[in-house]
């Protein structure tokens, strides 16, 4: 990354947070960011960086806004904008910024909002992606992207979402809110739904960065911990994950490939996790991903505690495929594969490739064949199909 | 402050979830509509309120050149139709979701919450 965009990253949602709370409008707080680092991007590579480079972006945005309101404030409302601005103190202290931080994150993935579109705002908004780059990563065209952005950012000031951190009584839900959109960031970096990328290394990036934010803004919230967590325990696993192109499963894995860093990073927030004894759904993923991190080889996996984690999950079917999965290992294949065929997940790839495997463990060719092609029918994605196809020529006749 | 208008979602006739209450299940629903709408007035919310027959009974007015063309309504058949409705006014999406939401739990029927524009 340069310069210009190594601060436009680490800025972009700071100043925006700060200048929606000055101007009462995402939009234009937007607008005005966007226009500082425009003039950033024209005079940093000759004049150099400034000395503080997070100030100098709000001034400029500010002055901006300023600028942009006297222009259109003639005989308008936003003569009021423009007294607002004029009269906020230029120095903004760090906690008032932490709150102004916060605020973005609830606003942006406020529940009255879709689940698509609060993924997108956030994105764009929080973490300061371009709207191409999250079309990209969430493979729909850059006008669809654009189109969802702003018919949100319209919702967000015709319906007059509120710029705020939600009252004691409505954080847990409204955290859910925020803590699903940066998990859901994860996942799609983790197992894109299409395309031809195995994983998405940039994306999942995001979503531990979004996540350390939040960890950040929230210490207070083990949730907030066990989501980070399990993103560093998820990303841990990416070197190994695909090799030459090709997807490795988790019980396939070179484990020494593993990175150290993000591992025990990971472990040790599960530690802290543990400590507080306040356990969620992601901490609970997160332990079960630490259960993994601890094994040497998946033979080795303590699969008595994977299931005894499962156990505390709400039982969706993707719980209980997963919870399948480690049962076939302590109990046997037959015993899984009884379990598997109790699930309602016959659109999922991943659910006919785990009934092949056991299949195929339980030496019932023809029918792992068919679970097989069920599978490849259900994904679009290149490196997955890849692993599946590998996966079905271990068949023997 | 922003208006919005809480639309009363009712299930159409002939759909699997309409259902005509009997005055037994009707009397209730009433008491608390009538209790949150009390409720509404005093927190300085209440803007204006009503139940509207059915949409059988609606007549659509077109435009058709120097003329009005009468005809026999609803504008749109649906599988819901507005059944009632409450403007009130609030500071806030979260405010106006709220009452939104107690309206929910005095009716049973879903309630669409919309912003009035300006």
């Amino acid at each position: 990354m340069s310069p210009l965009e190594e601060v436009f990253r680490a800025e972009h949602g700071r100043a925006v947070a700060v200048l929606t709370r000055q101007l009462g409008s995402l939009d234009l707080a937007e607008e005005a960011v966007a226009e500082a680092f425009a003039v950033a991007a024209a005079t940093w590579p000759t004049r150099g960086v400034p000395p503080s480079p997070a100030g100098w972006v709000v001034t400029t945005a500010r002055n901006k806004a300023v600028d942009r309101l006297r222009r259109e404030a003639v005989g308008t409302a936003k003569t009021a904008q423009l007294a607002l601005l004029q009269a906020e103190p230029e120095v903004v202290d760090v906690g008032a910024v932490r709150d102004d931080q916060l605020r973005l994150l609830f606003t942006c993935c406020h529940p009255a909002l879709a689940p698509e579109a609060r993924v997108a705002l956030t994105l764009r908004m929080v973490a300061g992606l371009s709207t191409s780059a999250i079309a990209r990563a969430f493979l729909v065209p850059e006008a669809t992207m654009a189109a969802r952005i702003t018919r949100a950012k319209k919702k967000i000031a015709a319906a007059r979402i509120p710029y705020r951190v939600p009252e004691a009584v409505d954080l847990p839900a409204r955290l859910g809110s925020v803590l699903a959109v940066v998990a859901l960031v994860g996942t799609e970096a983790h197992s894109p739904a299409g395309g031809d990328e195995p994983t998405r290394d940039d994306l999942l990036d995001e979503a531990v960065r979004l996540a350390r934010l939040l960890v950040e803004l929230l210490p207070e919230e083990p949730e907030t911990l066990g989501l980070l967590a399990l993103l560093l325990l998820t990303a841990s696993r990416r070197p190994a994950r695909v090799v030459d192109g090709v997807l490795v499963p988790l019980d396939a894995q070179d484990r020494t490939r593993w990175s150290r860093v993000h591992l025990e990073e990971g472990q040790e927030l599960v530690r802290t996790c543990l400590r507080t004894g306040r356990p969620g759904p992601f901490q609970v993923q997160a332990a079960i991903a630490a259960v993994h991190a601890d094994a040497p080889t998946w033979a080795d996996t303590d699969w008595a505690q994977v299931v005894a984690l499962y156990d505390q999950l709400p039982a969706t079917p993707v719980v209980a495929l997963n919870r399948a999965v480690a049962v076939a290992e302590l109990d046997g294949p037959s015993v899984g594969l009884a379990l598997v065929d109790r699930i309602g997940l016959d659109r999922s790839p991943v659910f006919h490739a785990v009934r092949a495997d056991l299949l195929r463990r339980l030496d019932r060719p023809a029918e792992a064949a068919a679970a097989y092609a069920a599978a490849l029918n259900r994904t679009s994605n290149a490196a997955e199909r890849a692993d599946l196809e590998r996966r079905r020529s271990r068949l023997s006749g | 402050m922003t208006q919005y208008l809480l639309s009363v979602v009712t299930p159409s006739a002939g759909t699997d979830e309409h259902q005509v209450p009997t005055p037994e299940q009707l009397a209730p629903i009433m008491a608390r509509v009538a209790a949150l709408q009390t409720e509404m007035r005093e927190a300085g919310a209440w803007v204006f309120a009503g139940g509207l027959e059915a949409p059988s009974t609606a007549t659509v007015l077109r435009p058709g050149g120097d003329d009005v063309l009468l005809v026999d309504g609803p504008f749109a058949e649906g599988k819901e139709y507005l059944g009632g409705f409450t403007v009130i006014e609030a500071p806030d999406l979260d405010a106006a979701l709220d009452w939104g939401r107690r309206t929910v739990a005095a009716i049973g029927l879903p309630i669409e919450v919309r912003p009035f524009v300006g």
